[in-house]
């Protein structure tokens, strides 16, 4: 289980997080929404170990990591597997080279057993055949699946989503939100996802977290959150431009 | 109570000095951060896992890459003083000194200078875009959560690389010059083969090439120090790349500069 209590962040004079609690169950799926520049990316750094906060904790498995540091830090990083919202391949590596690289330096596996995880992982996200490929011949879509190979070539038991299909197009977006919930259903992780992809996220969330102003004013079930009657997340869900009062926020 | 950081807070004749300090702490820390950078990376050279694989990609990223411009430049930097050395000499009847002026003149200070200039604008610019690209890409990012340091996998094995690849390159640019000078001085202008290697046996001495090897391995590790952590710490964008790439060739060149006058005047 992770759990987040009191996070607070500000970069310059800028709060981006503003006491912030959120508690992820082990297995779920948990979905973080909010709009853009809200601060979902700040908060799964958090829960990285990227960024530390000004206050606050983050616990996983009653572990505090954000007093963490080097190998105690590397320990639990050890049983992530992140996938960044721009891919974040190696670009001097092949497709199947980037998906090996966790196994090659983190693990004592030998060469053929690598090979297999790698071509196995990369058939698992429809990419059987690319491994030869520079990261910079393949579509955003299909780097998009490469780096959801390589964050679960090592089996972790938590991956963290961020925005996994920004930029693609709609039939990309549901391909990789199934190629998710297959995977999920196979390997029982738990899942860390940050998007806005609505409504298409409340097909695949167990549970979902609306991110405002740098707190969650909103967390349960997709059913739950769609049926909120809170303004800010039925304009968020909407998509409306006008923008809430003051006086209706949280 | 005040702080040197925001000038603004303080009363108006006191708000320069408290700019002035503030500036300072900034200066001191910044220095701060960059000596911790190179501690670090020192560290993880002798704390073990090593990434042989990894220095091995950086002596052929430093090293070979750099070749062809170091033989390059450094034919071009032995004939040019093997002309400009020979019409000097022979205004005084002394031309036979070509060779030990030539040699020299390389060995102690023209060699390892131009040599790490010439591999700063070619691999150590390379280094900074490349590790800046990767700080801007979440590449870096992504080494951390996979529970490897950068600073182990990125900085460490290119500083080895530096120490091994700049005296090697140092040498090649030694050779070829001295023999750019012979090209110029010998078969251009008529001066007898064995005067101009037979002086050089005579005046060129260990110290000399001990000289040039103490400079060639500083600058082998202020290069790829400065280059990786100007790549570390760039700011946003293609444009935050490209600005720490032009900082790190300027501030690595006068680095070099510096460096050089130091080590000249300490060393015999």
């Amino acid at each position: 289980m992770i759990r987040v209590q009191g996070l607070h962040k500000s970069f310059g004079s800028q709060p981006v997080l503003r006491g912030l609690d959120l508690d992820i169950a082990t297995g779920e799926i948990m979905v973080v929404i909010g709009r853009s520049g809200g601060g979902k990316s700040v908060l799964l750094k958090h829960l990285v170990g990227l960024l530390r906060p000004d206050a606050g904790s983050v616990a996983v498995d009653g572990v505090e990591i954000t007093r963490l540091r080097g190998g105690e830090l590397d320990r639990v990083r050890e049983r992530y597997g992140v996938v960044f919202q721009g891919g974040a391949l190696f670009d001097s590596m092949s497709v199947a080279e980037n998906v090996a690289f966790p196994l090659r330096e983190k693990t004592k596996l030998g060469r053929a057993e690598i090979r297999g995880r790698v071509k196995e992982k990369l058939e698992q996200v429809g990419l059987k055949g690319m491994g030869g490929k520079n990261p910079a011949e393949i579509s955003g879509g299909m780097r998009k699946r490469v780096s959801i190979a390589r964050a679960l070539v090592t089996e972790p038991e938590i991956v963290f989503f961020d925005e996994p299909t920004t930029g693609l197009d709609p039939i990309l977006v549901n391909t990789i939100h199934h190629l998710i919930m297959d995977l999920h259903r196979k390997f029982r992780f738990t899942a860390v996802m940050v998007s806005h992809e609505i409504p298409e996220i409340f097909e695949i969330a167990d549970r979902v977290a609306m991110l405002h102003d740098g707190v969650i004013v909103e967390v349960g079930p997709p059913d739950a959150v769609r049926a909120s009657a809170n303004p800010i997340v039925q304009q968020f869900i909407r998509g409306d431009i006008e923008t809430v009062p003051a006086g209706q926020r949280r | 109570m005040f702080s040197s950081s925001t000038p603004e807070l303080w009363p108006a004749p006191l708000r320069p000095i408290a700019a002035l300090g503030g500036r300072t702490l900034d200066v001191v820390s910044a220095l701060g951060r960059f000596g911790q950078f190179f501690a670090q990376a020192v560290g993880y050279i002798v704390i073990p896992p090593f990434k042989l694989g990894r220095l091995v990609d950086r002596i052929h990223f430093i090293g070979f890459r750099s070749l062809l411009i170091v033989i390059l430049t450094g034919a071009f930097t032995g004939m040019v003083l093997g002309l400009q050395i020979f019409l000097t000499l022979s205004r005084f009847g002394s031309e036979a000194y070509l060779g030990p002026a030539v040699a020299l003149s390389l060995i102690r200070e023209l060699g390892p200078v131009l040599c790490a200039v010439f591999v700063t604008g070619l691999a150590g610019s390379a280094l900074t875009a490349e590790i800046g690209i990767m700080k801007i890409t979440e590449q870096i990012d992504a080494l951390q959560v996979m529970a490897l340091n950068p600073m182990r996998y990125l900085v460490s094995p290119a500083l080895v690389a530096g120490v091994i690849t700049f005296p090697l390159l140092t040498a090649i640019f030694d050779v070829v010059g001295i023999l750019g000078g012979y090209l110029v001085g010998v078969e251009l202008l008529g001066l007898s083969p064995g005067t101009y290697f037979g002086e050089m046996k005579t005046f060129v001495n260990m110290s000399d090439l001990m000289t040039g090897y103490w400079k060639a391995i500083s600058f082998g590790i202020i290069v790829p120090w400065v280059c990786t952590y100007k790549g570390f710490n760039c700011g946003h964008g293609a444009e935050g790349v490209a600005r720490a790439t032009t900082q790190a060739v300027v501030l690595t060149s006068i680095l070099i500069l510096v460096w050089d006058y130091f080590l000249g005047s300490v060393l015999p």
